[in-house]
């Protein structure tokens, strides 16, 4: 008997948590709506979220179809960037004087505004894949590099010297402790990220692209249809909400352990 | 028979200070022995000389009647606070030593299994540190301290952040576990009470830069249940005296 209460508990949690999301997003769109029915605003300046809606539905072929260059854009980039951090970041840990050498290049990196660089790599790169890769790199690679370096050095000293006491080797004790310290940073390092890397990708197809959710932006833009404008950032918002989520997935499934420790930390 | 270890004059300094003036101290085997001593005065530091973590030091340090550094590694160190990894079960954070000395996953589990019961963690095995209580992250701790088969155990405070009933309670627990198998252990603590439960002998330190002040032989006899005998409150309050007179050359 108690099977169907708890799955009714399970559902009100459930609406607990998304509840107030929900909400939000539901009374921000509800403004929307009414504004635009009823402040007279012309449907090419302002379209209202249901006009949206439709579009999107009505060209889902087409929004479809430019998603899906998009997305390997965003998830080659990513795997790029994820790869290099990684390998420096282990080198930064073995060898500390490269960080003071690479940081400041880095940062510099990341202030590069993209407005100015995504045109020059098309420029050098054609319209090609290349140029998206490179692009989603450069504003994911420092964030996951910093929170790596930082995951490492948030290893408890006490885990490191009794490893050592073991004898464990610098490799050992790497491998053993700093890599899975590292993992709380990592996933943090990601949630952020994933959200930059979709954003790069759109930028670097806005610059100059055969296909994909910016070119289609930028195209629509030109015929006055900011309907289709805006349908395509919603879906470019949902993409970025289902990677966000797959995040969240992978880090649960990653490390069992850490709903167990925030239990007893609260 | 040669003494299991031996430390002759040893001193330490980090950068301008002080840390150890020339400590001599030794254990024998089979021996629980403690170094008591108030905070930072430098007990851990001899520890990490023992297990390599530091350089560069005065003084010898012999082992079995050979210097240390012909030894290898013969010592298993339990560190403050338990330093069990979060991320490994129970079983995995016992096996890690005989891991790292290159045993197999699986047979390093199949080593320490056996050893769950007597240490009250049946049942425990796959269960993440965060599902166990402070007490039996200690155990734990212990456990996998012993399994790694080294000569001598260096306990470091390890009840220090434990409530003072779970605390009671593993020290009568580890005497116990202690008149079983005879490990011959270096413990230190700033618990005097613990220090004349569980020991046979005890050093007790100064302030930095430590010196060993006194050399006390704990007569009582085993296994020990009451720490309220007059003898043993007359060893403590002799010992708090020590700790206590800012100026230890006055006593007569």
């Amino acid at each position: 008997m108690s099977q169907p209460f708890s799955a009714t508990l399970r559902i009100a949690v459930l609406f607990g948590k998304v509840g107030p999301a929900l909400l939000s997003v539901g009374t921000l769109v509800l403004a929307w709506e009414l504004y635009a029915r009823l402040s007279g605003i012309s449907p090419t300046t302002l379209p209202a979220p249901s006009r949206v809606l439709a579009q999107a539905i009505q060209q889902r072929q087409a929004l479809f179809d430019n998603t899906v260059p998009t997305i390997s854009a965003t998830l080659a980039g990513f795997a790029c960037s994820l790869a290099v951090a990684f390998i420096l970041s282990m080198l930064i840990d073995f060898f500390k004087p490269l960080r003071s050498a690479l940081f400041p290049l880095f940062v510099i990196s990341q202030t590069l505004p993209l407005v100015a660089i995504a045109p020059l790599i098309v420029l050098w790169f054609g319209f090609g894949l290349t140029p998206k890769i490179m692009l989603v790199a450069l504003v994911t690679f420092f964030p996951m590099l910093v929170a790596l370096v930082q995951g490492y050095a948030s290893t408890d000293r006490d885990i490191s010297a009794l490893l050592h006491s073991m004898g464990a080797s610098r490799m050992r004790i790497f491998r053993l402790a700093r890599l899975p310290s590292s993992l709380p940073y990592f996933f943090a390092g990601l949630r952020i990220s994933i959200t930059y890397a979709v954003v790069g990708a759109i930028f670097a197809e806005y610059a100059g692209a055969a296909k994909g959710l910016g070119i289609y932006m930028l195209n629509a833009k030109n015929n006055f249809r900011s309907d289709l404008v805006l349908a395509a950032v919603l879906v470019s918002a949902l993409l970025t909400l289902v990677l966000f989520a797959a995040t969240a997935l992978i880090q649960r499934a990653a490390m069992p352990w850490e709903r167990l420790d925030a239990a007893r930390k609260s | 028979m040669s003494r299991r270890l031996e430390l002759r004059q040893v001193s330490k300094r980090f950068g301008d200070i002080d840390v150890l003036a020339g400590i001599t101290l030794h254990v024998e085997p089979g021996e629980f022995v403690s170094i008591l001593g108030p905070s930072g005065a430098g007990k851990s530091t001899i520890f990490s000389l023992l297990t390599g973590g530091l350089d560069g030091y005065g003084g010898d340090v012999d082992f079995d009647g050979r210097p240390l550094a012909d030894a290898r590694r013969p010592f298993a160190l339990m560190p403050q606070r338990d330093a069990l990894m979060p991320w490994r079960t129970v079983i995995d954070n016992a096996a890690l030593g005989l891991e790292v000395q290159g045993m197999s996953r699986k047979a390093a589990r199949d080593e320490v299994a056996s050893l769950f019961g007597e240490f009250g963690l049946a049942g425990f095995e796959h269960k993440y540190p965060a599902q166990l209580s402070g007490g039996m992250c200690q155990r734990a701790a212990l456990l996998r301290t012993v399994v790694q088969h080294r000569a001598m155990l260096l306990l470091d405070e390890p009840f220090g952040a434990l409530d003072a009933l779970t605390r009671t309670g593993m020290q009568r627990w580890l005497q116990t576990m202690w008149d079983r198998h005879r490990w011959t252990v270096l413990l230190i603590t700033h618990d005097v009470r613990e220090a004349v439960f569980l020991s046979d002998r005890i050093y007790v330190l100064s302030r930095r830069p430590a010196r060993v002040l006194r050399e006390i032989a704990i007569p009582l006899s085993r296994p020990r249940k009451d720490l309220a005998s007059p003898e043993a409150s007359a060893i403590e309050a002799d010992i708090l005296d020590t700790l206590l007179d800012p100026q230890p050359a006055q006593r007569t």
